[in-house]
């Protein structure tokens, strides 16, 4: 099955602030891009971060061929529980997002 | 009017490149401004009010710049001095200044301006409805807020004129917002204010808005309708596309930034490339708000850590690493509980498996047999005694612990000795609030020195 890191160019996430953590999804061409608005969904994101959908913000920004995603952090950055205090893992498990072929 | 700001990197620290920086010299800034901290590495520099960057780097970098600001004969201003901008991190960088003033044989007029915030203020806020949350905010009572260790609040443009107007020649500032200290001359200077913020943004963190993200400074020039843009080093280059996608780096909100007194929208800016390494930027607005809030920052203790590591080679505990740390972990809860009769709402033990999931924890999706799996130990107590005592008694069994009752005792590998380490007292970030004003100066204090 494809996963979201099969479909963009780059995959970045980091901290927002100690309460946030924002994804970035950068793709090369209009088609990736496309195919990556059509094919991501929030539900599904949701579902792998273990977080609520109405939580997450979704951003698709055209110019930048980027779509954004921002999420409070399970757990707050230096929490005992922390396992990474920068957030950028996020990228890898968001990287493994299984994606259901809309065609 | 046009306003030249140097900004020499995204964070004392970092180091810059040595040439570029006295190419910025030569284009005669109107003011040097850089940042000397952030929340990015966790609660303990705000917990501590200590720097996370050493000493000598620091001071060898506040050197050059000290020594840039003489020749360009303007202002030099950092923010967020000491990693978390208490007032002891601005002391620890005002001592550092009077070295190296008294080094290179120059006479200084010094302005520290303070953003740390009294308990007692904090408390009167939440008691006249002046503390307010943001989302998501941890829970705040006067019990919890006097528990912490430092609290700061951000400063934004208001104040950093406030000290540029003492007539300074550096200022050494407490918790500032990143864009305030690039932002506040232009602002001063009546540049066009969806400008001066955007531009502010986008320098933030020196040349990563350009193709050579580690060369550090970069050029920006304010004016009544927006900004330009120039990295300094010598390959760099600013593009459209590195300048707007910098507006996402560590932003929830691509489109919007709420700093002291507004917001800054910039959905309706404009990114041209002007020549082969500038860009020039227009149309982005700055919505003021009728009430002056400024956002805070707080640190309470959290206990006290004892760290041990273990690694497991064996292929037999490799392949059931989960199930073993599963065992051992309720095994030696129950040890705790009945040897050292500590109560479990007492302390924390967690083993993470490196090599497993010790990153993800319960969302790790990917699966594979490694050669081997670190298992990290932290034990989190009341006190640094305690924590070293329940490491102590986990020792022999973090080695010798076996899967089945039935097998020999494996024996892992302690990867040195003693076996634990202390971590000392660790933190939380305690707050996620705003503290509203009167008047933007009423939580912050300036002090000047000739030095």
């Amino acid at each position: 099955m494809m996963k979201l890191r099969d479909i963009v160019d780059k995959i970045r996430s980091k901290n927002a602030g100690p309460f946030w953590v924002t994804v970035d999804l950068f793709c090369e061409s209009t088609a990736q891009y496309e195919a990556l608005k059509d094919q991501l969904d929030i539900k599904a994101v949701a579902h792998l971060v273990q977080i609520s959908p109405v939580s997450i913000k979704r951003f698709d920004l055209d110019d930048l061929k980027v779509v954004k995603i921002s999420f409070p952090r399970p757990i707050v950055q230096g929490h005992t529980l922390d396992r990474d205090q920068h957030g950028a893992q996020f990228a890898h498990l968001l990287g493994a997002l299984p994606l259901t072929d809309s065609t | 009017m046009t306003t030249r700001v140097l900004v020499p990197s995204g964070v004392l620290g970092l180091g810059f490149d040595e040439d570029a920086l006295w190419r910025g010299v030569a284009l005669c800034p109107d003011i040097i401004a850089i940042d000397g901290g952030s929340t990015d590495s966790g609660p303990a520099s705000l917990g501590t009010g200590t720097s996370k960057y050493s000493r000598a780097s620091t001071k060898s970098e506040w050197r050059s710049l000290m020594k840039a600001r003489a020749k360009a004969n303007v202002p030099l201003v950092i923010g967020t001095c000491g990693t978390a901008g208490t007032n002891s991190n601005v002391d620890w960088m005002f001592e550092i200044t009077r070295e190296l003033a008294s080094e290179l044989g120059q006479q200084l007029k010094v302005a520290r301006l303070y953003s740390e915030q009294p308990q007692g203020r904090i408390v009167q806020a939440l008691h006249d409805g002046r503390l307010k949350p943001l989302d998501p905010a941890p829970e705040v009572d006067p019990g919890t807020i006097e528990k912490m260790t430092h609290i700061v609040a951000l400063a934004g443009a208001e104040q950093i004129n406030e000290a540029l107007a003492t007539g300074a020649d550096i200022i050494l500032a407490g918790r500032t917002t990143d864009t305030a200290i690039i932002a506040a001359r232009a602002l001063f200077n009546g540049d066009h204010p969806g400008g001066a913020w955007h531009g502010a943004k986008i320098g933030e963190c020196g040349a990563l808005c350009s193709t050579h993200p580690t060369s550090g400074v970069i050029f920006i020039e304010f004016d009544d309708t927006g900004f330009r843009v120039t990295p300094l080093a010598d390959k760099a280059r600013c593009t459209p596309y590195s300048v707007s996608a910098h507006m996402l780096y560590e932003n929830a909100d691509p489109m919007r930034l709420y700093e002291p007194g507004g917001y800054l929208d910039v959905s309706a800016a404009r990114y041209r490339q002007i020549d082969e390494r500038s860009v020039r930027v227009e149309g982005a607005e700055w919505t003021p708000n009728p009430a002056y809030c400024v956002k805070l920052e707080g640190a309470k203790p959290a206990g006290f850590q004892t760290t041990l590591l273990a690694v497991v080679r064996d292929p037999h505990y490799v392949k059931n690493a989960e199930i073993w740390a599963g065992k051992l972990t309720d095994f030696l809860n129950n040890e705790i509980t009945h040897r050292l009769q500590i109560a479990r709402t007492d302390y924390v033990l967690d083993l993470r498996l490196m090599g497993v999931n010790s990153v993800l924890g319960a969302r790790e999706v990917q699966q594979g047999t490694p050669n081997e799996v670190g298992v990290l130990c932290i034990v989190t107590a009341q006190s640094q005694e305690e924590a070293s005592e329940i490491a102590k008694l986990i020792n022999p069994f973090l080695l010798h612990y076996p899967l089945t009752e039935e097998e020999e005792l494996p024996t892992f590998a302690f990867p040195y000795s003693p076996a634990h380490s202390e971590r000392g007292a660790i933190f939380e970030f305690a707050l996620n609030h705003v503290l509203d004003l009167d008047h933007p100066m009423d939580a912050f204090q300036i002090t000047v020195n000739e030095i």
